[in-house]
């Protein structure tokens, strides 16, 4: 559960975030959309409390920063091992069972600094999923990954909620919010101009991109069958 | 290169080997050439000579593993954060002003005191939510200070014996060093390395960056403070005993890596251990020079490691570079 109650924020004298009000539940994906500089990666760092004055929860909320990279050139298995840091153990079965859901069982003694960036992205989201947290705060997952690695993310994202955690990811890509996420907030200049199902909070979307909403006959990339 | 190679416990035993041999080669070896010594000169010149070599030589080569994790950068050194130049201020104004004639220990002293000044300033300077680039930045402030002020020493000198004497001094060296020596700068080095020994886990979480880091619940400010308060101990009282040796800490953890991997966590002990033997090893290098060769002259310590570690640092560059 995360909840923000009349939640201001500032960044250099400047008012980013204005009295926002926010809960996300169990089994919500919440995508969180908008143009440049509305605010949400500040959003999504306050409800990991990472604002100044915040306090973060390790065990329960999972963060995964935007082009989140490792300075070093450690292995798959290490780095995915960090998410043990919270409970200051070696759970072998979480690491493992992250790695498997990522799809990077049989690359677990790769350097993270010599696989795709796809791979490297995935091995940073099975970092968090090995904490067992119970929210996923996610800023662009899917930014820079070829379609079918982004599918497949959404994929796990939404799996992850159905289990009944949270998801709350900055996401760009309108169309695999409409597809995997359970709610969409659109984010402007530091408001909430609409937190509704995708569907319905489309044209707000698309109203504060400065964009259209209408029928698109181009045929478009489907996502592998698998991942539905 | 895709998979470690090495592993981190048989480097441990190797490093743990060379240490055992290191020493006891240092202890048999002398201005007087090779052998056993009588006991007196054992203890008060053999063993304070080859405890500070493997002391000073630990707290380099932990401090560099601990700030190149820390500020996630493998050009970091010890020598960044100004302390070592604070160290080498305050010994120099030691001698400067005379104390050091009238007073032996007067001179590590002024170095801790000048090490000790250094630190507080440094963590003052960072304030009080440090990150790695303001700790960078007070650190390149305060060197630039120290070395400000020890070139005022030098253009101040009173006489060009003093000049020689103080040049001399900031090349680094361990010889002549007594027992008092070692009494004074064991305590801050120990306790330094015991402090930056423990911070493997939160280095290990650091390379995320910081707001990940923060987000794993490690207090990233205060880390950096800990990190810069042990560097400062243990490469503050090193300098003050030993002078300016430098290239230890920064080539120590580039060693290690291709046979340890690159965690920072699992760097932190085989670094210390092999700063040790890396300094024993040219220390014993700048003992034997002389004697091989018939030089009259032992050569500098800080000027051997730096000559030891530049050629080994070229061909890690040329290994890691794409």
């Amino acid at each position: 559960m995360i909840t923000l109650q009349n939640f201001s924020a500032s960044l250099g004298g400047r008012v980013v975030l204005h009295d926002i009000s926010l809960a996300v539940g169990p089994g919500e994906f919440v995508a969180l959309c908008g143009p440049n500089g509305a605010g949400k990666t500040t959003l999504l760092r306050a409800m990991a409390g990472l604002l100044p004055g915040g306090t973060p929860q390790p065990r329960t909320h999972a963060f995964v920063e935007q082009g989140a990279r490792c300075a070093w050139g450690m292995s798959i298995g290490q780095v995915v091992a960090l998410g043990r840091i919270p409970h200051g153990d070696r759970n072998e079965a979480a690491v493992e069972k992250a790695l498997a859901d990522t799809g990077l069982t049989g690359l677990r003694h790769r350097r993270i600094d010599q696989v795709s960036g796809g791979q490297a992205r995935r091995a940073m989201l099975a970092r968090a999923l090995a904490t067992s947290p119970q929210c996923l705060l996610l800023d662009e997952p899917v930014a820079d990954l070829d379609p079918a690695a982004a599918h497949r993310i959404m994929a796990l994202l939404a799996r992850f909620a159905a289990a009944g955690g949270s998801v709350v990811a900055v996401l760009h890509a309108l169309d695999l919010c409409t597809r995997y996420a359970t709610r969409m907030v659109v984010l402007d200049d530091g408001h909430i101009l609409a937190d509704t199902t995708p569907h319905e909070a489309m044209p707000h979307a698309a109203r504060a991109f400065g964009l259209d909403v209408g029928i698109d006959t181009m045929p478009r990339l489907l996502p592998p069958a698998h991942t539905g | 290169m895709a998979r470690f190679s090495g592993g981190l416990k048989p480097t441990l035993r190797l490093l743990v080997c060379a240490l055992v041999v290191l020493g006891l080669l240092s202890l048999l070896t002398g201005a007087a050439g090779f052998g056993v010594p009588d006991p007196f000169i054992l203890w008060q010149i053999r063993v304070p000579r080859t405890a500070l070599a493997l002391l000073v030589g630990a707290g380099l080569g932990l401090s560099g593993a601990v700030l190149q994790g820390a500020l996630r950068n493998p050009l970091a050194d010890p020598g960044l954060l100004g302390v070592s130049g604070c160290a080498a201020v305050g010994a120099v104004g030691a001698y400067y002003w005379g104390y050091a004639a009238l007073f032996a220990p007067a001179l590590p002293l002024g170095g801790l005191a000048g090490a000790a000044l250094g630190c507080g300033a440094l963590l003052g300077f960072a304030g009080r939510a440090p990150s790695g680039p303001s700790l960078i930045l007070a650190g390149v402030a305060l060197s630039a200070f120290a070395a400000s002020m020890l070139a005022l020493a030098l253009t101040l000198a009173p006489n060009p014996f003093a000049l020689a004497e103080i040049t001399f001094w900031l090349m680094g060296g361990l010889e002549d060093r007594t027992l008092m020596h070692l009494w004074l700068a064991a305590p801050p080095i120990a306790l330094g390395c015991a402090l930056l020994l423990r911070l493997g886990r939160r280095l290990d979480a650091l390379a995320l960056g910081e707001a990940t880091a923060a987000s794993l619940g490690v207090p990233v400010g205060a880390t950096l403070r800990i990190a810069a308060a042990g560097v400062a101990l243990a490469v503050g009282a090193g300098a003050a005993v030993a002078g300016g040796i430098g290239f230890v800490g920064l080539v120590v953890p580039h060693l290690l890596r291709p046979h340890v991997g690159e965690r920072p966590g699992a760097l932190l002990l085989p670094a210390m251990l092999a700063g040790a033997a890396l300094l024993t090893a040219a220390d014993l290098l700048a003992r034997l020079g002389p004697l091989a060769l018939g030089m009259g002259q032992e050569p500098r310590l800080g000027v051997l490691t730096a000559l030891l570690g530049a050629p080994f640092l070229v061909v890690i560059a040329r290994r890691v570079a794409p």
